[in-house]
């Protein structure tokens, strides 16, 4: 019996619905359909009336979120893509991450993004968009990279944190990322985690990218080197003093996110490394995201467009010769 | 439509207003019709006194009026029970009064008092408390009529009773995407959302011809598949009788309500505006009436009450306002070094603050 990070992603909500009578899932195609990936199968007939299909409206089905969540609700808005938010993206950065700031009323929402590349998505059903969500106030920007983690910190996020969410599961994890069971523990997601111990650099990174760079590891590990990883879990807040405390241990960084080069959660990772822990890095620190084009089409393009294990390990070859 | 044709598809002669007089002479809807033109003339005794201190330098910021709206914003505010929910804008000043608010909360929001809905982390006309269901807007127009939706829809998911929603727009808000959205969903959640769109002939300097193409706005409401009120937003009595009857529609039927109610500003956009580019002919028209002066004569005609009655209740209202700026004024401001700079309502997860 193995748990996949869709199943995960299911089995979190569902425990969420029957924990909180004021949670419920708005989205497009969520009911009886089950969701565009299924996240959402059979939750309708385990909790009618809690899962509603809207009309195709992001914009709108945030703002009702919104206004339900000041009614003391704690909904789950699906996004059918992550790249389809931007058409909610008013009612998320100015509506929902500005209410509790404004007006003392907290605005507990979850919204799931469905996230990153797969082969032959194309421009508009590929992208990650932490970075654009993480530079607003008043969001928290979860990037789950493991099947425990989907599942509690989507618990986390729905059950426990009072302000808007934005939780951003990736679709390559979906179905092939498999665990024994659900946790029964779970690290607090504002929380960084060790995912590989290592002395010689420190690699961090996010959501699917953690496996490219575990991959990445176990490479440069033949040739003696062995790297620490740093699974960050949540972009924002960002765990600083658990990539610091790495850093210190190695001496050298390498952030690697899939998102576009420009600004972004990588180049966070690498300004507060210079800016707190300039004096604890042996070599500038490096950064390596996905090219500054949108998402190609094509299998060779797109491989070559994200980073991989391969030039991830080619990295950070490069920044233990420096 | 060119702006010549649109100005010839107004009502051209500043013909009297059509009284109901039989409703006039009704005593419940006497007292309505009085307690609906006095919090008109207290929300422009405040606006005046807003605009004044707006030009004596006193307001950072904007400064937004609802000079000639007021009779669509009562009549909204009038026709909300406690409990329901309301979205006013920048013009609902006397609808605001309507429903409940505190004259002092509109002072508060634009001098920054801490003791204020906003407490100086957001100002003008942007206040509210949710937790009230009265919420408080924000700049991207058409943003609320979800927002309110979703109060209603959280209600109804509940299994309590939702009471309505009003929200209230200008006509420019209906050209963007989140008015379609919000009156769409409202539509498709069967919600009793009463939207009440001003159309004030000019968002901002931009005349009608340049903001929609249909013949009159209140046609969409059959594209929606809701109900849809043409309202006279000149005149309190036509404001009164079908922005009530439509709240009321709402109510027994439990579906959203389009009303358009048209008007012309009497304002600029906002004080910072002196609104030259409105057309002159415009002005002449009944369109252009003020719907305080209106509702005066209305008053004076059906013998409501006499000029000396009416200008006691403005005396009146400007010592209240006088005593409550006096008050506000006095109310502490906010205190940068006293500012959490936290905006997560979450314990623990402010970076920089709570450790992490």
């Amino acid at each position: 019996m193995s748990v996949t990070y869709l199943d995960a992603i299911r089995e979190a909500q569902a425990k969420a619905l029957a924990s909180h009578p004021g949670v419920f899932i708005y989205g497009q195609d969520v009911a009886l359909f089950g969701g565009a990936f299924k996240a959402t199968k059979n939750l309708l007939q385990q909790f009618p009336g809690r899962i509603l299909d809207t009309p195709i409206s992001e914009d709108a089905m945030v703002g009702a979120a919104i206004g339900a969540a000041a009614e003391g609700m704690r909904p789950i808005v699906e996004m059918q893509f992550a790249d389809f938010s931007t058409v909610g993206f008013n009612q998320i950065v100015n509506h929902a991450a500005t209410l509790f700031w404004r007006t003392g009323v907290p605005c507990p929402i979850t919204i799931r993004l469905p996230s990153g590349g797969t082969m032959g998505s194309g421009p508009f059903h590929s992208q990650m968009m932490e970075t654009v969500y993480a530079h607003y106030p008043g969001l928290v920007v979860m990037t789950p990279a493991t099947v425990e983690d989907a599942y509690s910190m989507l618990l986390e996020a729905v059950l426990e944190i009072d302000d808007p969410v934005i939780f951003c599961e990736h679709k390559m994890l979906y179905y092939h990322l498999k665990a024994p069971a659900l946790p029964t523990v779970a690290l607090p997601a504002k929380h960084a985690r060790i995912a590989r111990h290592g002395k010689h650099a420190t690699l961090a990174t996010y959501s699917a990218m953690v496996h490219e760079a575990l991959l990445a590891s176990q490479q440069l590990a033949t040739e003696g080197f062995e790297i620490e990883v740093v699974d960050l879990r949540t972009v924002k807040p960002l765990d600083t003093d658990t990539l610091l405390a790495s850093v210190a241990r190695t001496g050298r960084l390498l952030a690697v996110g899939e998102s576009f080069p420009w600004g972004g959660v990588t180049a966070e990772v690498v300004s507060r490394a210079a800016d707190e822990g300039f004096a604890l890095l042996d070599a500038p620190p490096r950064r390596l995201n996905a090219k500054d084009t949108p998402v190609p089409y094509h299998p060779n393009l797109w491989t070559a467009h994200r980073p991989s294990a391969n030039s991830i390990a080619a990295a950070l070859r490069d920044l233990l010769r420096s | 439509m060119a702006q010549t044709a649109f100005l010839e598809s107004l009502p051209q002669s500043a013909s009297q207003t059509k009284l109901p007089v039989e409703s006039a002479l009704d005593e419940s809807w006497r007292d309505l019709y009085l307690k609906a033109f006095r919090f008109m003339q207290r929300a422009r005794v405040i606006e005046d006194k807003l605009a004044s201190l707006y030009r004596s330098g006193k307001i950072t910021g904007g400064c937004y009026v609802g000079r000639g709206n007021e009779a669509v914003a009562v009549s909204a505010g009038i026709a909300l029970n406690k409990g329901d929910v309301f979205a006013p804008l920048i013009r609902d000043q006397a609808g605001r009064l309507a429903y409940g608010e505190s004259p002092a909360d509109a002072f508060r929001t634009y001098l920054g008092s801490r003791l204020g809905p906003m407490r100086g982390r957001d100002g003008n006309v942007h206040r509210g408390r949710p937790a009230e269901g009265y919420l408080a807007m924000i700049s991207h127009l058409g943003a609320m009529v979800s927002a309110a939706t979703g109060m209603l829809l959280g209600r109804r998911l509940r299994g309590e009773p939702t009471g309505i929603a009003i929200v209230t727009l200008g006509e420019g808000a209906t050209s963007t995407g989140a008015f379609h959205e919000g009156l769409n969903l409202a539509a498709v959640e069967k919600l009793p959302v009463v939207v009440v769109v001003s159309n004030n002939l000019y968002a901002y300097s931009t005349p009608n011809s340049r903001q929609f193409a249909c013949e009159s706005l209140v046609h969409r409401a059959r594209g929606y598949g809701v109900r849809g009120w043409d309202v006279d937003g000149t005149d309190l009595n036509d404001c009164l009788k079908k922005i009530t009857a439509a709240a009321q529609d709402a109510r027994q039927t439990g579906l959203p309500q389009l009303v358009v109610a048209t008007l012309l500003r009497l304002s600029g956009h906002g004080e910072h505006d002196d609104a030259f580019y409105v057309d002159a002919t415009l002005k002449t028209l009944p369109v252009a009436r003020d719907c305080l002066a209106v509702a005066e004569e209305f008053i004076l005609q059906t013998n409501l009450a006499d000029w000396g009655e009416i200008l006691e209740w403005k005396e009146e209202a400007k010592r209240e306002v006088e005593s409550i700026l006096a008050e506000v004024q006095r109310e502490p401001v906010p205190d940068p070094f006293e500012e959490r700079w936290c905006c997560l309502a979450t314990p623990g997860l402010c970076e920089g603050i709570d450790g992490v």
